[in-house]
């Protein structure tokens, strides 16, 4: 069935037919409309899970953690501040390898206050352990919402699905919605016991003081396993094929713009408008950083690569760049662009890919 | 995962019994069988059996804690070295 | 309230001998309590401090009782998502965190959310008057002039008081208890348990070596406290009321002199005559402050 629904509104409907048990979650624009949407369900009868109104952040993800270490499917949602606020929380949550999905409506980090889209705070989860996705509209939103809590549930680790703030998570656009049987046989209920479960009279202690080689042992089993998702994803079983990767106008690109999130759909409309003057361009879009698509980027055969991104790690540049050359067979370079949500339109896009192409194009556009 | 989890177990510090400079000990004889020692042994190293107190000196720590409330003395603490 | 007798408290123990508590740890004894008291209906949920370490390590558990650690300021909140997956389970336990006055400092607003929530729980704030596990530093329920680390000439703030607080907070259940009457504390664990929803609990534990005493003084200490009218026993449960053990102390003359008990603390060993005639009108005062709230509350 197609409904007109805004990212936010998307990925609150992909938790309830998910058949989600625990919902807590602390507003914050531009996520609230996922919680204020989910608590009407709740309310309403729609969905049988137990929603709480935590004091912070950080509590959300602690009372997600437990009702999760209690065999329950459960879920939060935040941005930038509510992110770094909870981020203690992020890496427990990790390492005790429970199957959390929380969407991640991207927001810049102040000061100053700027409620618009960058990636930066989605970027601070890149060495935690969580799975993390990228959508580039409201239809990747649900969908990898719903590919999240399988995959998570498979591998043992917790899943973000990031969206851009306002750009996805307040546009109404036409979102096709599965069949809640379809979605029932794709995502049977979770396995409680699994990696462990918090009961009465199951006495096992989780988490305490232990060998230092069990710190390394664990962060050597999540790498490992973090390898594991492509091949998850890619046979997920959704209604829809997914992958690490989206490749766009790629076959014969001699030159390819490696990107994610919502404002891909402008640059392909401008790689169109180059390869209308023949430019031979192309688009390899990032739909996950966490495994970070290395295969994928080593088989690109081009002349060059442009990495363009709403980031800076401050003294090192951009952070998808600087991973992408760690992999890349053809030359990189980096452009950081549109942080703090400055926008970046599709004439901006024609002007830079045209300056890539040339060799003329700096390190910011602004 | 797995090392991530531990079970009940006794002697989870090893034999604490070790980090003893005084023992205590148990004049039965003095004893009214009231159990505040086993009520109070922070270590919880104080056994009841068939009603009788029972001190386990592998883990007893040497506190005093029990010495210290038994109102009948019957419990006095003694320098190891001593014994 | 039921009155516990020592002889019918189980003998099943859920604090294992061998652990790493130090010699007189005032939360040995509190978490020995817990499990007479509420046995295997427990499920421990304990945020950094001396019990962290307490609770065993590498395979090996000082716990009979399931046990999850959690970051500093996190406990109430995880336990409100453990004790919804237990309801929604049908699993019959109760969450208990567990936290020393370093978790309620740090995690207050977490405490203040699932008191505001009125989440299905026990909290017991195990309160050494100190951050002891990192070395005696000073924390909000520090008594006043107390020497710390990071107050060597001694603390210059009050005392929090915690469970007057949570009372305030409207908790379902709240009680301040001490480690020198334990059977007073597992009286009140019990009613606990028998209320739904949040319930406090504030037990006082003094420290051999965070305050400067002998080891073996660990329940002689905590009984002095109450009967110099220091730390004053009480207990809400829709009503409030001063437990039958401080009742006497309401009468001044029955206390035991004050600088009973804090001359025998290193930590209070440089009190001159004055600050204890301070301390001693404080003391006074949080009477006046009960003994009004027994009144009205």
């Amino acid at each position: 069935m197609k409904k007109v629904l805004t990212g936010n509104y998307a990925v609150a409907e992909a938790v309830k037919m998910a058949r989600t048990e625990f919902i807590a979650a602390y507003p914050i624009t531009p996520q609230t409309t996922i919680v204020e949407r989910l608590a009407e369900m709740v309310e309403k009868g729609e969905l049988n899970a137990d929603f709480v109104r935590v004091e912070s952040e950080h509590s959300a993800l602690a009372a997600v953690y437990g009702a999760s270490a209690g065999g329950l499917r459960a879920f939060t949602a935040t941005s930038s501040h509510g992110l770094l606020y909870m981020y203690e929380m992020c890496w427990w949550v990790a390492n005790s390898r429970l199957p959390v999905v929380m969407a991640l409506v991207t927001r810049t980090i102040g000061p100053p206050w700027n409620i618009h889209t960058d990636h930066t705070d989605l970027l601070t989860l890149r060495d935690s352990g969580w799975i993390l996705a990228m959508s580039e509209n409201a239809q990747e939103a649900f969908d990898l919402t719903l590919i999240g809590f399988k995959v998570a549930e498979q591998i043992d680790l917790p899943f973000a699905v990031g969206l851009d703030g306002f750009q996805v998570s307040h546009t109404a656009e036409v979102v096709d919605i599965p069949e809640q049987s379809e979605i029932d046989e794709f995502l049977p209920e979770r396995r409680r016991d699994k990696p462990f479960v918090i009961e009465p009279r199951n006495p096992i202690t989780v988490g305490g003081l232990t060998t230092n080689e069990c710190a390394m042992i664990l962060r050597q089993e999540m790498d490992r396993d973090m390898e594991k998702v492509g091949d998850l994803v890619r046979n997920a079983g959704y209604v829809r094929d997914y992958d690490l990767v989206e490749r766009y106008r790629l076959d014969d690109a001699e030159y390819v713009v490696v990107m994610m999130g919502a404002w891909c759909g402008d640059a392909k409309d401008a790689i169109d408008v180059l390869r209308d003057e023949g430019v031979q361009i192309g688009m390899l879009r990032l739909r996950f950083v966490r495994p970070f698509p290395a295969e994928e980027i080593a088989k690109l055969d081009c002349k060059k690569i442009l990495v363009v991104e709403r980031d800076c790690s401050i003294g090192k540049g951009g952070i998808i760049a600087t991973e992408v050359k760690s992999v890349a067979n053809s030359p990189v370079q980096s452009v950081m662009a549109g942080l703090g949500g400055v926008d970046v339109g599709v004439d901006d896009f024609v002007s830079m890919f045209r300056r890539f192409v040339k060799g003329e194009l700096g390190e910011w556009w602004l | 995962m797995e090392c991530m989890i531990a079970k009940p177990s006794k002697g989870s510090a090893g034999k604490t019994g070790l980090w003893r400079t005084f023992k205590p000990i148990y004049d039965e004889n003095k004893c009214n069988n009231c159990l505040l020692c086993w009520l109070y042994c922070p270590e919880n190293a104080i056994d009841v059996v068939d009603g009788k107190i029972s001190i386990d000196y592998d883990y007893c720590k040497g506190c005093g804690v029990c010495a210290k409330i038994c109102a009948k003395k019957a419990i006095e603490m003694v320098r190891e070295e001593e014994l | 309230m039921v009155v516990v007798k020592i002889k019918d408290l189980p003998k099943e123990k859920f604090l294992l001998p061998g652990n790493t508590s130090c010699q007189g740890c005032p939360h040995a004894l509190g978490l020995k309590s817990l499990g007479m008291a509420l046995g295997d209906d427990v499920v421990l949920v304990v945020p950094a401090g001396c019990t962290t370490i307490i609770a065993g390590s590498k395979d090996k558990s000082s716990f009979k009782f399931p046990c999850l650690h959690v970051p500093f300021a996190s406990a109430p909140a995880v336990a409100t998502g453990l004790g919804s997956a237990f309801r929604r389970l049908g699993k019959r336990g109760i969450p208990v965190v567990w936290m020393g006055d370093g978790g309620s400092d740090i995690g207050f607003a977490t405490l203040s959310g699932a008191c505001v929530r009125k989440d299905d729980m026990i909290v017991i704030v195990s309160d050494n008057e100190a951050y002891m596990n990192t070395g005696i530093q000073t924390s909000g329920t520090t008594f006043w002039k107390a020497k710390t680390t990071t107050s060597p000439t001694g603390k210059r703030e009050e005392k929090k008081d915690l469970a007057l607080i949570m009372l305030m907070h409207k908790a379902d259940y709240v009680a301040t208890a001490s480690v020198g009457y334990l059977q007073d504390f597992i009286g009140k664990l019990r009613k606990a348990s028998e209320i739904d929803g949040f319930r406090f609990i504030h037990l006082h534990s003094p420290c051999p070596p965070g305050w400067g005493f002998d080891s073996s003084e660990t329940v002689e200490m905590a009984r002095l406290a109450v009967k110099c009218g220091a730390w004053i026993l009480w207990e809400f449960d829709g009503k409030f009321k001063i437990s039958s053990i401080s009742k006497p102390y309401a009468d001044k003359s029955k206390r035991t002199p004050l600088a009973e008990y804090l001359k025998k603390q290193r930590r209070f060993r440089h009190l001159s005559d004055e600050d204890i005639a301070e301390i001693e009108r404080r003391i006074d005062e949080q009477w006046r402050v009960v003994l009004a709230l027994e009144e009205v509350f």
